[in-house]
């Protein structure tokens, strides 16, 4: 059955009235682009769902993540929004990566 | 443990949180979940049930924890919740409509709940409801997905009529393919593709098959799917459409997302008795997932609990197939070198859980690996190595709970 409501790009604010108890307390890790994937993500599903799918997926993961929500699931994102979601998602919940060496004393 | 109750605001899918718990106990974390999956988890209590484990609030993706399938049946409260979509209309009985039709009916109708039970002969089935994804979180290499441990499952006593005494009355024609259905729920905005599966007609018109409005002797829950849903014993849960309200005999496969790309195994990959061959095509590499694979869990002891050395241990769980029919347990409590069959609880039928126990006296202290091995009637069993694939579905690797003893 189709929904009742439709949520448009610039209606985002009014978003919040589709949050379930419980989930405005989640709070995805601060950095450039949480509040655009924020501000995207949660039209269709809670934050939550970043979080458990982390910290697994590499970029080319969270690219195809990206994209099939746009194009099969519809979700309204422009390109210059989806590199920055990508960027954010790969940073801040993506696959581990080994830590750097430590750097070199320097006397 | 703690718990702060929280004044909750209702919601758009008509879905509130009565009551958050501030510590996560230990059973939530499945060892082998991924550190974001246990850190985003809580016990949280939807209405009408106990506590269940919250992997998504939204859309509503709830499972049961591993303490809770103390019995063979999975009372209503404690069963899991998974939903696709954000938008769960709550439907009262007498709102409720059922619409039959489609290209291949000959006599299109609409029922309501109360011509249902009154029309048709009622059927009573015991049978586990298994999400396809049911323990995906615990895939190596992890997937994409609802990160589910080992509780989104459960068993119960549906009551409902036979779908194909419903087909009957609309008349299929000769050239119908599949029969298809669309429940309430829907999505947050439009262009997300409608939740709808569908099963080859000669599955539809499998006596087993229901349209049920009851769960273990209740109205069928709004959560689990409310007034009516599509039972669909021996095949996983994708099939077994909640809140339905459209039943369509069709003369062309179903062409969904949900049902492919999504809910479809590499060909091959877990050869079954039964395959859903309307909806393969010779140059895609997938099939739809079908039958469920032989299985068991372990529910009453947890990885590095503690026990007396000469004192006995009792180890339960429950075993279950796609219907053929459990009829071996074994145990091995040395990781696997030995094993000894477990005692059988009663059957409950053949799409049901099957209870078992084993008891031994550990003699030496340490640490003890235990482990649980189901087989069917087909000589099917469970694996120990995962059989890897890209959506997470069929995990019946045999569990490993290693225990103290001193």
């Amino acid at each position: 059955m189709k929904s009742l409501t439709i949520f448009s790009i610039l209606g985002l604010a009014a978003l919040s009235a589709s949050a379930v108890a419980g989930e405005d307390k989640i709070q995805l890790k601060h950095g450039p682009g949480s509040e655009l994937v924020a501000a995207h993500c949660v039209m269709c599903h809670s934050l939550d769902m970043i979080q458990i799918n982390s910290p697994f997926l590499k970029r080319g993961q969270w690219e195809a993540t990206v994209t099939k929500m746009k194009k099969v699931m519809g979700a309204p994102i422009n390109d210059e929004d989806t590199a920055k979601i990508v960027d954010y998602l790969t940073k801040y919940y993506g696959a581990e990566t080994p830590p750097a060496p430590p750097a070199a004393a320097k006397n | 443990m703690k718990s702060r109750r929280s004044f909750l605001k209702s919601t758009g899918s008509g879905l509130a949180i009565a009551g958050a718990s501030l510590f996560a106990p230990k059973f939530l974390y499945a060892a082998g979940l991924s550190s974001g999956t246990i850190e985003a988890s809580s016990l949280e209590t939807l209405p009408g049930k106990k506590p269940l484990i919250k992997r998504n609030y939204r859309p509503v993706n709830y499972e049961t924890p591993v303490e809770y399938f103390d019995d063979v049946i999975t009372p209503n409260d404690r069963f899991f919740v998974r939903w696709h979509l954000t938008e769960v209309p709550e439907i009262t009985p007498a709102d409720w409509r059922l619409k039959i039709g489609g290209e291949s009916a000959e006599h299109p109708f609409e029922l309501s709940l109360e011509q249902l039970k009154k029309d048709f002969p009622a059927v009573e089935m015991t049978a586990v409801c298994q999400c396809s994804g049911n323990r995906r979180g615990l895939s190596d290499p992890h997937v994409a997905g609802v990160e589910w441990g080992y509780g989104a499952m459960g068993n119960a006593r549906w009551k409902g009529v036979r779908l194909k005494d419903v087909l009957a009355k609309a008349g299929i024609k000769p050239d119908a393919v599949e029969i298809t259905f669309d429940g309430a729920d829907g999505p947050a905005i439009d262009k997300t593709p409608d939740f709808a599966k569908s099963l080859p007609l000669w599955k539809a018109l499998d006596e087993n098959v229901l349209i049920a409005y009851e769960m273990n002797g209740e109205p069928l829950p709004h959560l689990n799917g409310g007034p009516a849903r599509i039972i669909v014993p021996g095949w996983t849960a994708t099939y077994w459409v909640k809140k339905i309200v459209a039943i369509n005999a069709v003369a062309k496969p179903l062409q969904t997302f949900w049902m492919n790309p999504a809910y479809r195994v590499p060909k091959g990959m877990f050869p079954t008795g039964e395959r859903f061959t309307s909806q393969e095509k010779e140059n895609v590499p997938t099939t739809p997932i079908t039958e469920i694979v032989v299985n068991s869990l372990i529910t009453n002891i947890k990885d590095g609990q503690r026990f007396h050395r000469g004192a006995p241990v009792v180890v339960k769980g429950l075993a279950w197939d796609a219907g053929y029919g459990i009829n071996l347990v074994e145990v091995s409590i040395d990781e696997g070198k030995t094993w000894q069959a477990a005692t059988l609880g009663a059957d409950q039928g053949r799409f049901s859980f099957r209870s078992w126990q084993f008891s031994f006296k550990p003699t030496q202290s340490g640490k003890h690996v235990v482990m649980a091995k189901a087989s069917n009637r087909q000589g099917a069993t469970q694996t120990f190595e995962l059989i890897f694939n890209p959506a997470g579905y069929h995990n019946n690797v045999v569990q490993r709970i290693a225990i103290q003893v001193a």
